[in-house]
């Protein structure tokens, strides 16, 4: 169970989130929508590390622990960006293995072994030789997933599934992230679709931009 | 023009080209790691750093290559710093040439996405994997045009050694031709350059080819 307390985070004088709370609970989907500049995007970008929060704490499981940290507790997040973010000068297997044999040193046979079991469960079993810029849209975005998991996070987060994809590809998506649901995966996913966010949440958090005194 | 003559000023050609070749691959060895510190310099917060490499990368691509040599070799001895002609020869040309491949760097580390970096962060790669497994690749596919026309410049740049007094190729062919008042020398020393572009072109072709298995 990840819970998110107090967070906040301006840039300069612009306040983006002011005092967010969150809790995904284990084998959930939480869902966050809202409007652009509503701040879902800088929400994300503290939970995964990527924007340091001016205040806030993290807890996974009771246990706080620092989205920016190196230490193995603070590796218990997976992102899966956007645009997805593939390694292209990386075959699909390679993007998969990278991290888990050089951060978690597993052994090169161990993580391939992982990897094409990850590939089977999204249908990708037999992508694993080619590159990025040989797959569709919706193919990458599995792997970038694959890529994730293979790192073993206690939450994978989806910074707006459905936005960089054919708009048909929208309910192959929910079904991917309902059937790791069914799998054991904690999901926690930013959209702006609310049609979306209630076919797949468990939980909903709608976030609104904050009315700013200035200006 | 009798082969018996050509067999008789091949041998002079063909030792100034030696020192073409040696001016031409201790420049490249030397200016491309010295381009790629220039350039992270270049990149660097550090803003008097910056501001420093800025002005000598000015200086070097907006003053003649010719003036540079004729500065280091006859301009700094009046100022109590001496150079052997080899030396000199290659001090202006490493500095010169560093300071276009800082720029061809500059620019190739620009143009890896933000997104490569952010991934690889939420992976917990550390600086030095990410730089070396994923930055480093996509930056040397980028950079591979720009440097192969530097490196076709260098081999006829090399040629201005001459104004200092250096016997390299060109140097070679114009004392026959004046001594025995015949073209052949210099038709042969235009036959050399192009068979030594010729083998760079070629080589620098398979370089592209090596790396085009991603885009």
């Amino acid at each position: 169970m990840l819970e998110v307390k107090n967070l906040k985070k301006s840039f300069g004088e612009r306040v983006i989130l002011d005092d967010v709370n969150l809790t995904v609970r284990d084998d959930e989907i939480l869902c966050i929508v809202g409007p652009s500049g509503a701040g879902k995007t800088t929400l994300l970008r503290c939970i995964t590390g990527l924007d340091t929060p001016d205040s806030g704490e993290f807890l996974m499981d009771g246990q706080p622990f620092d989205p920016q940290g190196t230490g193995a507790s603070d590796r218990v997040i997976g992102v899966v960006f956007q645009d997805f973010n593939l390694f292209p000068n990386l075959s699909v297997m390679e993007n998969i293995t990278l991290a888990p044999t050089m951060v978690l040193k597993e052994s090169k046979e161990a993580a391939v072994k992982n990897a094409k079991k990850l590939l089977g469960e999204l249908g990708l079993s037999t992508k694993g030789d080619l590159y990025p810029w040989q797959l569709s849209g919706g193919q990458k975005q599995r792997v970038a997933i694959a890529r994730a998991l293979a790192m073993k996070p206690k939450i994978l987060c989806y910074d707006e599934p459905t936005s960089a994809l054919d708009p048909n590809l929208r309910q192959e998506v929910a079904n991917i992230i309902l059937s790791l649901k069914k799998g054991g995966v904690t999901q926690l996913v930013v959209t702006h679709d609310l049609d979306f966010a209630e076919e797949i949440a468990d939980d909903l958090l709608k976030v609104n931009p904050i009315d700013q005194n200035q200006d | 023009m009798s082969f018996n003559y050509i067999s008789q000023i091949l041998p002079s050609l063909i030792q100034g080209a030696g020192l073409t070749l040696q001016i031409f691959f201790w420049t490249l060895i030397l200016s491309i790691p010295l381009g790629i510190i220039v350039s992270l310099g270049l990149t660097s917060k550090i803003k008097p750093l910056k501001w420093i490499l800025e002005i000598y990368v000015w200086l070097m691509r907006g003053t003649p290559l010719l003036l540079q040599l004729i500065f280091v070799f006859y301009g700094l001895p009046i100022i109590g710093i001496v150079f052997q002609r080899y030396d000199a020869a290659l001090v202006a040309f490493i500095l010169n040439y560093a300071a276009y491949f800082a720029e061809i760097f500059r620019g190739g580390f620009q143009s890896v996405s933000v997104g490569q970096y952010e991934a690889a962060k939420v992976l917990r790669l550390n600086y030095w994997q990410t730089v070396r497994k994923i930055i480093i690749p996509q930056v040397v596919k980028i950079v591979i045009p720009s440097i192969g026309n530097e490196v076709i410049n260098l081999v006829k740049d090399s040629s201005l050694v001459y104004v200092i007094g250096l016997g390299d190729l060109l140097r070679a062919g114009n004392v026959a031709t004046s001594r025995d008042v015949t073209l052949v020398p210099l038709l042969l020393v235009g036959l050399i350059y192009l068979l030594l572009v010729g083998i760079c072109t070629l080589i620098l072709r398979q370089v592209e080819k090596r790396y085009s298995y991603f885009k």
